[in-house]
């Protein structure tokens, strides 16, 4: 199909290279940034900082609770800790671990999550974790980041290394189209509108951004103004980007690659329902595990592509 | 601090027991039978062993830190806190209670003097505190990081992934503490889920292993620390088994699991009080 895209690439990254260019950078930056990892340093890309200082990098082993005690610990010596592994040990493994000597005690952790999601691929269910995102936006403290290409992951790494707090920032490990600029400045908690429109509102996050940014121009073609939100941050939400844009468009949906239930969708139906009921259409993992798979093939059919945002789109529409 | 006698440091035991088993009875809640068991441990360490400032700061540089891994001590903990001058005794009153900064845990975000972390989930502390002791070294600071852990919450598999941290980084500048009373919630820890030879363990993991025969003993709870404060430094992360039975100080409350979590009736405290004459004023 020949589509009119707002947004283009001429390259294709993975979002864990921007956390770890990021992260490499952070430690140039600032002397306090230590790494940690969880026997995953080459899957993070973690490599170049472990090379560059040595002595602020703790290879933990598989024991990724200890790894989270471990930064908790390194915070109180006003150390920076980016602690590093797959999205599904970074949360559900470890849960009590960061609710209580991260997010209660509110340290200054960056829990720095890869492989989130479906798109990690072939490895499957036991490593696509769709509820990280819950999980973490219910901690008090925490804050949830979830960028959608290489260049904003690596802004949001930079951005996060200077914010004090908890976070929680979710990346992943397929290639994918690098479609927003290089020196991008990332501000936490202010969701950005990357493309005006007036008839129906996207709100993504992470990958599905891109599909979102696909999904306008099919919907442009046939004659829907479709407004695009990307929603890097989703704790904490940036509501007022949110009613304003469905105060124009009056319909919304919400695309992420995460259980419909819990996620980007169920904090954006929150704010509509307090403040102006809208329809609102999920586009999300449906109350299922994954399964292996090509990212592509995955997202087809979990019913996470454009195609599905198009979808969804009309539907929402329709309800106005 | 001025360095006490072994004599007024037991009279400071002897009035954190009685705090302890006050503060339990007020609120008819909490754990009275560990803090009373770790008296000496607890006033060994602010009164004697640790260079530490009361004039709180959360980062703690250049000096020695203490960190509760088992966060249910907490009375005991607030009382040695409040009597070293990191908060007013009078303080203590205050716990359990609403609206209190001396939560049911431990806890930071009521901003106590003296609590750097959240405990109360058994088994993260030692992780807590390896990192602690690793920042020192990045920070090129020389003291201390003291932790305690209960015998029962070793049962946790983090507390080994910590273990095994700690021997492989040589974090030597720390000095873990098991509380080893042989006693848990459900029982004794043998009947429980039995730890058998944890000196071997704890060996066997790379950790440079004392032991403290008498842990309600003030001179050797003491000499215990000394000696385990001259193996740090060595390349090799410290433990000390400190050996302490649990409601030590109170005839009827002393060896048996049935202190772990139950507060005195009136009739009970007013008993044990009696044993336990009052030496620095109650609060
Ligand atoms: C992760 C976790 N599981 C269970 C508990 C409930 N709990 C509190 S104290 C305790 C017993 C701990 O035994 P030990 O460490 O020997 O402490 P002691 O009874 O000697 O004070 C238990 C099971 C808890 N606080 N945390
Ligand atoms: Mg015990």
């Amino acid at each position: 199909m020949d589509l009119d895209l707002k947004y283009n690439y001429t390259e294709k990254k993975d979002t864990r290279s921007g956390f770890g260019d990021g992260f490499l950078e952070a430690g140039r930056k600032n002397p306090n940034v230590v790494g940690l990892c969880a026997d995953l340093i080459g899957s993070l890309k973690m490599g170049a900082f472990q090379k560059e200082f040595p002595e602020r990098f703790f290879q933990t082993g598989i024991s990724e609770a200890n790894m989270i005690g471990l930064s908790a610990g390194l915070t109180i010596g006003d150390k920076i800790p980016f602690a590093g592994t797959f999205a599904n040990f970074a949360t559900g493994r470890v849960y009590d671990q960061i609710r209580q000597s991260v997010a209660y005690s509110n340290k200054n952790v960056k829990i720095c999550a890869s492989h989130a999601g479906l798109t990690l691929g072939e490895d499957g269910a036991t490593h696509q974790i769709l509820e990280d995102l819950g999980m973490m936006k219910m901690l008090p403290h925490m804050t949830v980041i979830n960028p959608c290409d290489y260049n904003q992951t690596k802004a949001a790494t930079l951005a996060i290394a200077e914010y004090e707090g908890p976070v929680y920032l979710r990346f992943g490990r397929p290639s994918w189209p690098i479609f927003t600029p290089a020196d991008q400045k990332f501000e936490i908690g202010k969701a950005w509108k990357m493309i005006d429109g007036t008839d129906v509102t996207i709100f993504a996050t992470g990958h599905l951004v891109w599909e979102a940014v696909v999904a306008e121009a099919i919907l442009r073609k046939e004659g829907i103004s479709a407004e695009v939100i990307n929603i890097h941050t989703i704790k904490p939400l940036d509501e007022e980007a949110i009613l304003d844009s469905v105060a124009k468009t009056g319909c919304a949906v919400s695309a992420e690659e995460h259980q419909i239930n819990g996620g980007l969708g169920d904090s954006v139906a929150q704010t509509l329902i307090r403040h102006n009921p809208a329809p609102l259409e999920y586009v999300g993992v449906n109350d299922s595990f994954g399964e292996s798979g090509t990212p592509t093939e995955l997202l087809e059919k979990y019913g996470l592509n454009a195609a599905n945002i198009v979808a969804a789109a009309k539907k929402a529409l329709a309800r106005k | 601090m001025e360095k006490q006698s072994v004599e007024q440091l037991q009279k400071v035991c002897t009035q954190l027991r009685r705090d302890v088993l006050r503060m339990v009875h007020a609120v008819q809640s909490g754990h009275p039978g560990a803090p009373l068991g770790c008296a000496e441990f607890f006033v060994a360490l602010y009164f004697d062993q640790m260079t530490h400032n009361p004039d709180f700061q959360m980062d703690g540089k250049g000096e020695d830190l203490f960190f509760l891994s088992n966060g249910h001590l907490s009375a005991g903990w607030y009382s040695v806190l409040a009597r070293s001058g990191y908060f007013p005794v009078e303080e203590l009153v205050t716990f359990r209670k609403l609206n209190s900064r001396l939560q049911g845990h431990p806890a930071t975000h009521e901003h106590l003097p003296g609590i750097r972390i959240a405990s109360g989930s058994l088994g993260q502390g030692l992780s807590v505190a390896l990192g602690v002791a690793q920042a020192k070294k990045l920070n090129n600071d020389d003291k201390l990081v003291y932790v305690l852990m209960g015998d029962g919450e070793l049962q946790e598999g983090q507390v080994w992934e910590a273990a095994m941290y700690g021997a492989h980084y040589g974090v030597d500048n720390i000095i873990a503490t098991v509380d080893y009373n042989g006693q848990q919630i459900d029982g004794p820890t043998e009947k429980v889920m039995d730890l058998k030879n944890l000196k071997a363990k704890w060996e066997a993991f790379g950790w440079e292993v004392i032991e403290t025969k008498k842990g309600n003993d003030m001179q050797s709870v003491i000499e215990g620390l000394e000696k385990a404060k001259s193996l740090t430094g060595k390349g090799k992360p410290v433990l000390n088994l400190l050996y302490t039975e649990m409601g030590y100080g109170v005839d009827f409350m002393v060896g048996t699991h049935k202190w772990h979590g139950s507060p005195p009736n009136d009739e009970q405290l007013a008993d044990a009080l009696s044993q336990l004459p009052e030496t620095l004023g109650d609060y």
